[in-house]
């Protein structure tokens, strides 16, 4: 029931069902932390655990649905060693790489093409469809026979399958209770704790509040793993209204981020803007569009006169099956869903899936096509319906129980009806991401991108012991199927780190103060709630470091969450346990943002392919700040450095990833 | 008649619905729910109560979770009036949470 009708039927508010006890200490020694029990987290934690460590997650929310991975994926990327797979490990990392013009993480996508088949083969093993083993699409353009694997957007070089994982993440949860991992759920990391405290120093644990009881958790490891999500709330915290994105609810606070930063660790492309913005937006995959889930969904306009897919040179295709053909026959299609923003300037075009009729647009102006436009699935073969809406979208995360089954009560029925899609200006409808649900925001709705932690071939960060898995906190990550086969790798290296080092010692003074800090909002009876504080905070984003950025404007933006962090900061209160977890998250937003404002100014160009604008200086893509910025805190003083965005396979690397993934490893 | 005086939430208040009698008050719906939107019913066997409504991201664990089939998801209305179904031999349209609702085309998932 909801609380209004608890109230009005009982008279009375309901009490806080949890014991309250603000503040008091539970101690949690672990070899391993893994810090996020989203699909990456407990993947990690699994894999640690097979290799031998002693390990405790900690998760934000509760482990069986948790994180951005929690309700179910449809289609994987990176199982480029699949058997029908014609695509090699190292294309696969260099197309990428090339996609996103450098701006992505060639040792990252390197080690998902090695794994990420292996890693998915493992939730098969565990209880996860990956093959069409009830022979459902049979005569399929999609399927291997023998294999019975179905292909997505490729049906060429079939390195991207199509997946049954409405359950993935509760298999993957079922495992690590198999192996009597220790998960402690509501559990809201705020800190990481450094070998005496120095910034930059080794990991050596953690400190969290819970999000029920108020109390306050100390993890002491001797290595971690971070796998938490990104920090999409920082800008704007309403789920209806932005529609929560595909991807993010409001645990994605970028708090694994934070800790990283406040702790010395370095990262990377900060700065980079977020694709879609933020915004008023739709329930994620609940209007009609052509891409990721839905690809290959016919579109009609509003008197039901078809509109063709093209290839992305604008060849308008005749056959259906050439939709999931490459544009070019030298090339792979690299996907949606795989964290790559194909922003290279023309030519990153030939990795991309094919779309509608590129003239769209023009052909509504001039009357050609009425909207609304529709996606007509009608007209398709019976199995060609239901690789999209049978398999994709009843397993695709938060479509099974809000859009699957939600829609068939309603009455639809894809043989027989359309489903409309937005209703947006003519020059948008192309390569519109209708899948995301977001509709266009204001312009200066702030919203991070691909940025996260430098990591290394161990995907170590440069804290040592440091480890990171997940698409959201490796810079340049991914998404689903990379958060899996990075948190699986991420885990192993944790465990042979846990190996080989001892448990370091924190520094108490600086448990002291954090835990001092944490509590403030309990102890100082204020009148700022921990909404109004995130919203004030959006606030500051969205004006000092959206679109209009310039050196004086990241300064007082600087300066509004320092003003911020005293004065509203300081009087906040909270009503409950709940309540004080978010306001944790709120004040990490206080470095958050500074991060990102610093990412900011540290880059002194203009870049398209980081969706990024200085206007005080306007050229775009310089060769010479064609790099990496890693950017940290060193005894509190920011420090910008400068770093080749092939790094990887240069220095103390050998160009040849092979014999890098063999030597970092630490294969079995 | 009598009231209380009560706060309007910025979102949708009603996110869940409970069949009151198929719930139990197992409360695996509280403990599964990722944002931690519901408590227990102060009185056992009833069921939960939405606090955090708007902290909802509509993501079903709990529907999933629920082994008496006893919650439904409930779609802002924002959101209903946005997703449209047009019949395509006859133009009619409908959606969800309309006065007089179609009658349910319910199709199982590929794999089960």
């Amino acid at each position: 029931m909801n609380w209004h009708e608890y109230v009005n039927a009982t008279g009375k508010v309901p009490a806080w069902p949890y014991e309250i006890n603000y503040g008091r200490e539970h101690v949690i020694k672990t070899d391993v932390l893994i810090i996020g029990g989203g699909v990456a987290g407990i993947r990690a934690a699994i894999s640690a655990k097979q290799h031998g460590a002693t390990v405790a997650v900690a998760d934000r929310g509760a482990a069986k649905y948790s994180g951005a991975g929690g309700a179910g994926v449809d289609h994987w990327h990176g199982a480029v060693l699949n058997p029908c797979s014609k695509i090699t490990p190292r294309q696969y990392s260099d197309v990428a790489m090339y996609c996103d013009d450098g701006y992505c993480n060639g040792s990252m996508r390197y080690i998902v093409g090695k794994e990420g088949w292996d890693t998915l083969l493992e939730l098969e093993k565990w209880g996860m469809q990956i093959r069409d083993v009830k022979d459902e699409f049979v005569g399929s353009i999609f399927r291997d026979d023998e294999t019975k694997l179905m292909f997505a957007y490729d049906v060429d070089n079939k390195h991207c399958l199509r997946v049954w994982g409405n359950n993935i993440k509760r298999v993957a949860f079922a495992e690590a209770k198999r192996l009597g991992i220790d998960i402690y759920d509501r559990i809201c990391i705020f800190s990481l704790l450094t070998e005496g405290g120095v910034q930059g120093a080794r990991v050596c644990g953690a400190l969290g509040v819970h999000d029920r009881t108020g109390e306050f958790y100390i993890f002491r490891c001797k290595a971690a793993v971070v796998a938490t999500g990104g920090g999409s709330r920082i800008g704007g915290l309403a789920p209806e209204l932005n529609a929560a994105s595909a991807m993010g609810d409001l645990n994605l606070t970028g708090i694994g981020h934070t800790i990283g930063w406040k702790a010395g660790a370095q990262l990377v492309m900060m700065e980079q803007a977020g694709t879609y913005g933020g915004g008023f937006g739709y329930t994620p995959y609940s209007m009609g569009n052509s891409d990721n889930t839905y690809q290959g969904a016919p579109t009609v306009d509003y008197n039901g006169k078809p509109i063709a897919f093209a290839t992305r040179y604008g060849k308008l295709l005749d056959d259906y099956r050439d939709v999931f053909r490459t544009s070019n026959p030298d090339t792979f299609v690299l996907g949606h869903g795989i964290g790559v923003s194909f922003l290279k300037p023309g030519s990153a075009n030939d990795y991309e899936a094919t779309h509608l009729d590129p003239k769209i647009g023009e052909k509504v102006r001039s009357g050609e096509f009425k909207m609304p436009l529709y996606n007509d699935f009608t007209d398709l073969s019976d199995l060609d319906r239901r690789a999209i809406y049978n398999l994709m979208l009843a397993h695709e995360g938060k479509c099974r129980v809000p859009i699957f089954e939600t829609w068939n009560e309603a009455g639809f029925d894809p043989a027989r009806d359309l489903l409309q899609c937005v209703i947006t200006t003519p020059d948008t409808l192309y390569a519109r991401p209708g899948w995301v649900g977001i509709n266009a925001g204001p312009n200066n709705w702030f919203s991070p991108g691909s940025g996260g932690y430098l990591t290394d071939w161990r995907l170590q960060s440069t804290i040592p012991g440091l480890f990171v898995a997940g698409g959201r906190p490796i810079f340049g990550g991914g998404c689903h199927g990379e958060s899996h086969t990075t948190g699986r790798y991420s885990g192993r290296q944790a465990a042979a780190f846990a190996r080989a080092n001892d448990f370091a010692e924190a520094n108490p003074e600086q448990i002291k103060k954090e835990k001092d800090a944490a509590y403030t909002p309990v102890n100082n009876k204020g009148d700022i709630g921990w909404k109004e504080l995130n919203y004030a905070i959006a606030r500051v984003m969205a004006d000092y470091c959206g679109h209009v950025k310039t050196e004086e404007v990241l300064n007082l933006g600087l300066k509004r969450l320092a003003d911020m962090r005293e004065s509203e900061g300081e009087r906040t209160f909270v009503n409950n346990p709940h309540e004080l977890a978010r306001m944790v998250e709120d004040y990490s937003f206080f470095d958050l943002g500074q991060c990102y404002i610093e990412a900011a100014k540290a880059r002194k160009a203009s870049s398209n392919i980081l969706r990024f604008t200085r206007i005080d200086y306007p050229e775009v893509d310089p060769e010479e700040w064609h790099k990496l910025i890693p950017l940290s805190l060193k005894d509190g003083e920011v420090v910008a450095g400068s770093l080749d965005c092939w790094f990887y396979k240069k220095g103390p690397y050998s160009e040849d990833l092979e014999s890098n993934y063999v030597k970092y490893a630490e294969l079995d | 008649m009598s009231g209380f005086s009560m706060p309007s939430f910025s979102g949708p208040c009603r996110v869940l619905k409970f069949d009151a009698d198929k719930c139990v008050g197992c409360n695996l719906c509280v403990d599964a729910c990722p944002l931690d939107v519901m408590i227990p019913n102060p009185e056992p066997g009833l069921e939960p109560i939405v606090v955090f409504a708007e902290e909802c991201w509509f993501c079903g664990g709990c529907v999933q979770e629920c082994p008496h089939g006893a919650i439904t998801l409930i779609f802002p209305a924002k959101q209903r009036i946005s997703t449209i179904f047009k019949r395509k031999d006859t133009g009619e349209e409908f959606r969800i949470g309309q006065k007089k609702p179609m009658p349910p085309n319910i199709v199982p998932p590929s794999g089960e």
